[in-house]
């Protein structure tokens, strides 16, 4: 499932769905849990038994049979404009995962059957669908891994763009933080063996797709205060209009049944509480669109309050890995025979920062002949180790580019090593040599300044530093100056020293670091802070990043990762992106922002309707209340037609705004606040205005 | 809730001592300095009390100034407003019927010149004051069955107006009962 | 007219002058150690504090979270009412009654007790004849320094609670309370007392004098111990006078002077308390912002109220008469139009009730704006419950304006949700519900049982027919459910249906709305204290105080607008 823009808001297969469910939803049973909906169906059954009886007996005292029936249809419609709003976020966020499940669906699976502890070599092959956990299966290239699970034997390139959509092949292996496939993703090459970690049904797809689904929906926290809250508004109303029947009759005023229930619908919060449901799916299938999986609404939503965001230093603040940017030879050391001695260390480097010297060496800057001539053929590959501290190539003399011999007595081999400066150090000094004072301060200058150091000997003489320099991401200072004005604190984790760390943090524009961090400082970190009142969010992906993942109130598993991570966290990223928390983040506040401000709108309509309905009830036996009808509308009957025609059709207006989401903008809470106020308050003080006026002026028209 | 009667109880005792019966004694302790000695001051003429200086009291003949309508008579036992709303009919028919009743009385004065607090109940029942205005519009009546010159009269009432306080808050009024006595000593 | 003008605004001038350093000493006296000296003014009351609470049997050190605060709260109200309801019963028979009254029938001493127990002082009876100088001060007058003094210690709990380092204790009931009373409530009542007094209040225990007046009419005036109970009444928005006509009454209120000091009474300490409020858990911003929100929708329903004052009755001015002081039904000379309906809102706003004029005979502009007012109730409020009501408002307004922002709500570093929600939405509903049902049960049974064989048959209860009498209903309810206590005095209110129903919903309304907002601060306090950050949404600007405002308007005012259509708006529109 590639990552793709936002489709049209209304696809003809979704709408048709969502209206067929629109019908489904109209069961008392499932319409009760949106309370202030199920009173609008209550309303409408009464009005059907009025109109019902109107038509049997002809008694007129309620109003005309027409107009009665013109009100039930209204009213009713209103209900299916609300479930409609509910069943096309369903239909979108269901489409969305299922068009992700499907990629996973009945994939044969070799399964190895064990013999009491002893796994036979037999495979079985036997649909996914039955596969259990603690089953393993076996996985050879070309095929489609059948389901979630960690590896516990061998190494394979998978490609996983049927998820991520990203094309480039990633590798998986057993042991390590990158043990963990998903289902429906295709292995490239080599074989693996897989423990399925999930029940059927249970997968995090699954889980995603039951909570788009109604029926394992658990309302979020703030969702339940808000229903309790619309609830609290729908009462006051149910209290008003019962009320006012009595008043009338003190004031020999007879009020319709057909108005008092149109002027109760039209009070009570029916915009929000239509949409409201469909907010919060919506909110799930935008965290779904940004290929973030998440546990629950509720995770999605403690992300809009997020105070402090722990991120990993290296791909989310810094491009992979460090860069080589200088080579600095030694005091009369030749820079071409520098430059070229680091080339050929790292020409069988496998590492970033191998490949980035090398590449910085062709570059250009140094003479195009330095790199061109160079071969390491029959060379021995020296590879890292930890107590070597450093890494090179032995070379025969003989191929050495232009017969030059160096320096030494051995000129069999020509010895090329880089390293850390201690290491380098050691080596050179052993060996009898000095290790120039110029280098050294060289060296600590570039560690002052955020970089590595890493000085080249050839055969125990040095001959010279190469700086790298973590690369910082383009435009990630602006997402950092985004979240601070979010009143989000970015905390960066490295495993760098605290000088580099200290650079690093001061260029990206982060507010505090971690360096030379341990799994349990991230811990300690998110208990400080949480102590202090903050929540706090973390990516990981690794087994010792699960207990932080747990602890973090938003945890944030990469895809890639253990599975341990991912059962730890509440959020599954299926990009692998460690920038998604920043979206993760908005895609919270937008949830919690389109709640807000279309329980404003709703609220703020009751002005105009209460000017709309509220002398059309009286003017008839108080005709000097026609002071009160404002907008000058036609008769009482056609302005509480309008009204109950402007309550609801402005449910199916909002939809689109209910499923994209009010855009958040980091501008300040304040700034937010008045902002949102005054085009969602204001406007929805005005609309009504004029929405019931115009709606008044076209059925003055038929009427 | 247990653990909460006695203290309560005890609370509710000392709290009557203190402020049932301390507070309204040391009040009324002194009160005694105060003009009437706290119980009222009174008005005095040839040594018998006529009333009270703050409680208004009924002057319906035409030879005084009279007080404004009462919806308790000026029975001061008591007290008490018409309580009518603005717009109700029978009130306003008794308005109309105070209207007619004072025009008959003050020949010569025009309707629209009546102030309304003449043809109004007060809250209380027991306005003691009418507006310099109020009272002026009397003259022509009072001096006719008096027998004493208008200017005389405006000039009494001029002396018995009362202004603002400090000359800056609130309205300007006559007291009615001592503007009466004053006038009867007139004579 | 000027003149009256300039009272007016002397009158606010003054309270605000006032209430800004009497804010700053109350925030003072409640953080003072309860054993120690609080360095306040009045330290030298101490002691009479610590024989209180030997005697009283209370350990003022004593912590105690919200629910054991609201158990001692509810205990000795009960024991009030108890106390009061029995007294009033048997007062006939008990000594300090020169004037011999009779006692009180069992309705109307439920409906006393309960009504002075609540702070409300609805008076259904007429105090120069329905209570003795025993029940005017044991009763009456203790009741209003005590249940003024409850409901300042029940806000002091929730400013706990707004406290940064507060988890769980709340302080104690009893040392609130008592401080209240004797470091606030009774200097500033002796101070008020003596100056009406000096105007010509009585204060003595003289009986009913008889004069013969000098148009030979004999008739009695009434005195009494009256200028230190006027004083309370006033400060502790109890508003139950002495005289039945409360501050109309010429010896109730003197002079201008008088009705000055008395008015600024009623909302001096209600004002303070938000100040206090600032000083106290240090956000004099926020204190600044719900007292711009109070103050501007005070205004709002002050300016019509005393347009319509001065501009007169359109009614009367038909009849061709002139008004030059305004309308002047019910209305005293000595106070002017401007000055009764600047009292008329001071009263609603703040749950007093006393009047200086009669509300029922104003125009139908002044009472749709005091019905107003006590349906919002929140507009400097009660002392302490005002608050309290505000409190409700503003998590309201905080949840709703968090939202808008991202942010789950959060109010002073303490997350709202739920069960917070929940509560505020019970209290949000409660007042409407009071009102409009008691109204709709009293207009059913008048309507279709006018002719019932009660004591007071339902067809004459109303002293106006058509919307005004409407409005009496309305009205009477609406006082009963603010606990405001001021009446449209025409309703024929002393009998069993109005002594019973007012007196449910005046229980209703006054313990639910202080329990609520103890029972949400309880629950915040407990929460965890997350410190402002720049996501956090501030709440003292003012766009967050218009947010509040607009939840006012929309949840308090507007619920009551079919309600108010068919009384005052009905009655405004056909008088015009």
């Amino acid at each position: 499932m590639a990552k793709q823009s936002s489709p049209s808001l209304f696809q003809r297969e979704l709408v048709g769905t969502a209206i067929r469910e629109s019908f489904v939803k109209l069961n008392p049973a499932v319409l009760i849990r949106n309370p202030v909906m199920f009173t609008v169906e209550i309303g409408t059954v009464i009005m059907l038994l009025v109109t019902i009886y109107i038509a049997l007996s002809g008694d007129t005292s309620q109003g005309s049979l027409g107009y009665n029936i013109i009100i039930t249809l209204i009213l009713f419609i209103t209900i299916l404009f609300a479930n409609f709003a509910e069943a096309i976020a369903e239909a979108r966020g269901k489409a969305q995962a299922e068009s992700l499940r499907k990629t996973r669906e009945e994939t044969p699976a070799k399964v190895i059957r064990t013999l009491g502890r002893m796994k036979l070599d037999e495979v079985e092959i036997i649909p996914s669908s039955q596969l259990q956990k603690g089953d393993v299966f076996l996985c050879e290239t070309g095929d489609i891994i059948p389901s979630d699970g960690e590896i516990i034997e061998g190494l394979a390139t998978i490609d996983e763009s049927a998820i991520t959509g990203e094309s480039a092949p990633v590798i998986r292996e057993a042991g390590g933080d990158r043990s963990s496939v998903t289902g429906g993703t295709k292995v490239l090459s080599d074989r693996i063996k897989v423990l399925v970690t999930t029940q059927p049904g249970e997968s995090f797809l699954d889980k995603m797709i039951a909570l788009v689904e109604g029926a394992s929906r658990q309302k979020t926290p703030n969702e339940i205060a808000l229903t309790i809250l619309l609830a609290g508004f729908t009462l006051i109303f149910v209290i008003v209009c019962v009320t006012l029947q009595p008043f009338a009759e003190y004031a020999n005023t007879p009020i319709t049944i057909a108005a008092l229930i149109s002027l109760f619908v039209c009070l009570i919060p029916t915009t929000i509480g239509g949409l409201l449901s469909a907010i919060g799916i919506a909110g799930m299938d935008r965290a779904l669109r940004a290929n973030v999986i998440a546990k629950s609404g509720r995770a999605v939503e403690t992300a809009g309050d997020i105070d402090t965001l722990l991120l990993d230093k290296t791909g989310t603040i810094t491009i992979g890995n460090r860069k080589a940017t200088h080579f600095y030879p030694a005091p009369g050391i030749n820079q071409t025979d520098m430059v070229r001695a680091s080339a050929l260390s790292s020409l069988a480097d496998e590492t970033p920062e191998g490949k980035s010297i090398v590449e910085l060496a062709r570059s250009g800057d140094f003479g195009t002949d330095v790199t061109r001539s160079l071969s390491i053929e029959g060379a021995t590959l020296i590879k890292f180790t930890a107590e070597t501290r450093s890494s090179g190539i032995d070379l025969p003399a003989r191929l050495n580019g232009n017969g030059r011999a160096t320096a030494g007595q051995n000129t069999d081999v020509i010895r090329i090593r880089k390293g850390a400066v201690d290491s380098i150090r050691v080596m050179v000094e052993r060996a009898g040599n000095v290790f120039p004072a110029e280098t050294d301060k060289k060296a600590k200058e570039i560690a002052a300044n955020g970089g590595t150091p890493l000085v080249v000997a050839e055969n125990d003489v040095v001959k010279g530093v190469v700086e790298l320099q973590d690369i910082i991401k383009p435009g990630i200072q602006e997402r950092f100056q985004r979240l601070r004005r979010m009143g989000v604190k970015t905390v960066m984790v490295t495993g760098d020293n605290p000088l580099t760390a200290k650079f690093i943090a001061e260029k990206a524009g982060v507010d505090d670091f971690i360096a030379e961090a341990k799994p349990e400082d991230k811990m300690n970190y998110i208990r400080h802070e949480q102590t202090g009142g903050k929540l706090v969010a973390m990516m990981g992906d690794g087994t010792n990043d699960a207990p932080a993942l747990a602890q973090a109130d938003v945890g944030v598993a990469m895809n890639s990762g253990t599975q341990a991570a991912k059962e730890a966290g509440n959020m599954v990223d299926l990009d692998n992106d460690p920038t998604k928390l920043i979206e993760v983040v908005e895609i919270g506040k937008q949830l919690l922002i389109t709640r807000g401000t279309l329980t404003t709108f709703s609220i703020a309509n009751d002005v105009a309707k209460y000017f709309a309905i509220v002398p059309a009830l009286f003017i008839s036996s108080i005709p000097a209340l026609q002071s009160l009808n404002i907008m000058r509308l036609n008769s009482p009957e056609s302005a509480i037609l309008s009204a109950v025609i402007f309550n609801a059709i402005i449910i199916p207006m909002l939809i689109p705004l209910a499923l994209r989401g009010v855009e958040y903008k980091p501008i300040g809470a304040s700034a937010l606040l008045r902002r949102n106020l005054f085009i969602y308050g204001l406007g929805g003080l005005i609309a009504p205005f004029i929405g019931i006026k115009l709606l008044d002026l076209v059925i003055g028209v038929f009427i | 809730m247990k653990t909460h009667i006695g203290p309560a109880i005890r609370l509710t005792v000392v709290l009557l001592v203190l402020l049932s019966v301390i507070y309204p004694l040391v009040v009324a302790g002194i009160a005694t300095f105060a003009p009437g000695g706290g119980k009222g001051e009174t008005i005095t003429v040839n040594g018998r009390v006529v009333g009270y200086k703050r409680v208004g009291q009924a002057f319906t003949e035409d030879r005084y100034f009279n007080s404004r309508p009462s919806a308790v008579d000026y029975n001061a036992a008591g007290s008490g407003g018409s309580n009518k709303g603005p717009s109700n009919a029978n009130y306003l028919k008794t308005v109309q019927a105070r209207i007619d009743t004072f025009l008959a009385h003050n020949p010569g004065v025009r309707k629209e010149d009546i102030p309304s607090e003449l043809v109004t109940a007060s809250g209380s029942g027991l306005d003691p004051d009418l507006s310099p205005a109020g009272a002026k519009i009397q003259i022509a009546r009072i001096a006719k069955i008096r027998g004493i010159s208008a200017d005389r009269l405006n000039q009494l009432v001029d002396e018995h107006t009362e202004g603002p306080l400090l000359g800056l808050f609130g309205p300007s009024k006559v007291n009615v009962l001592q503007v009466n006595v004053a006038l009867d000593a007139l004579k | 007219m000027f003149t009256d003008g300039m009272g007016v605004i002397a009158m606010y001038a003054l309270t605000v002058l006032l209430a800004i350093p009497l804010g700053k000493y109350i925030a003072k006296v409640y953080q003072g150690n309860p054993s120690r000296n609080a360095g306040s003014a009045l330290d030298f009351i101490a002691p009479l504090e610590r024989l209180i609470y030997r005697l009283g049997g209370v350990d003022p050190n004593r912590q105690m979270n919200w629910k054991e605060n609201l158990v001692a709260l509810v205990t000795i109200n009960l024991l009030w009412f108890i106390y009061a309801f029995f007294m009033l019963l048997f007062q006939g028979s008990l000594p300090l009654n020169p004037d011999g009254n009779p006692s009180q029938t069992p309705d109307l001493a439920f409906n006393t007790a309960i009504s002075f127990l609540v702070n409300c002082n609805l008076q259904h009876y007429s105090g120069e004849s329905g209570l003795t100088y025993l029940t005017q001060t044991a009763v009456i007058m203790f009741l209003q320094f005590v249940t003024a003094a409850t409901g300042m210690a029940a806000m002091v709990l929730v400013f706990n609670a707004l406290r940064t380092e507060v988890a769980d204790k709340l302080g104690n009931f009893y040392v609130y309370f008592v401080k209240s009373i004797t470091r606030i409530l009774l200097p500033l009542s002796l101070v008020v007392a003596l100056i009406l007094a000096f105007n010509g209040t009585p204060a003595s225990y003289d009986g009913k004098d008889t004069i013969v007046t000098l148009q030979v009419d004999t008739v009695g005036v009434s005195r009494g111990p009256a200028a230190g109970m006027i004083a309370i009444k006033q400060l502790g928005t109890n508003g139950g006078g002495w005289f039945g006509v409360n501050s109309a009454h010429p010896l109730e209120n003197p002079n201008y002077l008088t009705n000055m000091v008395e008015d600024i009474s009623i909302i001096l300490i209600p004002i303070a308390l938000v100040f206090a409020l600032g000083h106290y858990i240090n956000r004099r911003r926020l204190a600044l912002v719900i007292y711009g929100v109070m103050t501007v929708g005070f205004m709002l329903l002050f300016f019509p109220s005393l347009f319509a004052e001065i501009s007169g009755n359109p009614a009367i001015a038909n009849l061709g008469v002139a008004q030059p002081l305004g309308s002047m039904e019910g209305k005293e000379i000595r106070l002017g139009a401007a000055a009764s309906a600047y009292w008329g809102i001071t009263t609603t706003a703040t749950s007093n009730g006393s009047v200086n004029a009669m509300h029922d005979s104003m125009t139908p502009i002044s009472g749709a704006m005091q019905m107003l007012d006590m349906m919002i109730n929140a507009f400097y409020g009660g002392v302490g419950v005002g608050f309290l009501n505000f409190f409700v408002f503003l998590i309201v307004a905080v949840f709703i304006s968090g939202l808008m922002v991202g942010r789950t709500p959060e109010f002073l570093g303490r997350k709202v949700e739920a069960r917070e929600m929940k509560i505020a939405s019970l209290i949000a509903i409660l007042h409407p519900f009071l009102i409009l049902v008691s109204t709709a049960i009293s207009s059913y049974t008048l309507v279709n049982m006018p002719d019932a064989d009660w004591a007071v048959k339902p067809g004459n209860w109303l002293n106006n027919d058509t919307f005004h009498g409407f409005s009496e209903m309305l009205y009477e309810y609406t006082s009963s459910a603010a606990n405001n206590g001021s009446g449209f005095e025409g309703l024929g209110d002393n009998n069993f249906f109005w002594n019973f129903t007012c007196g449910l919903v005046l229980i209703l309304g006054r313990y639910l709305p202080i329990v609520g907002p103890v029972a949400i601060a309880g629950l915040l306090a407990q929460k965890k204290y997350v410190p402002e950050s720049s996501g956090t949404l501030p709440t003292d600007t003012g766009t967050f105080g218009l947010v509040t405002f607009a939840v006012i308007f929309i949840i308090a005012a507007l619920s009551f607008f079919p309600a108010l259509a068919l009384g005052p708006l009905a009655e405004y529109f056909s008088l015009r």
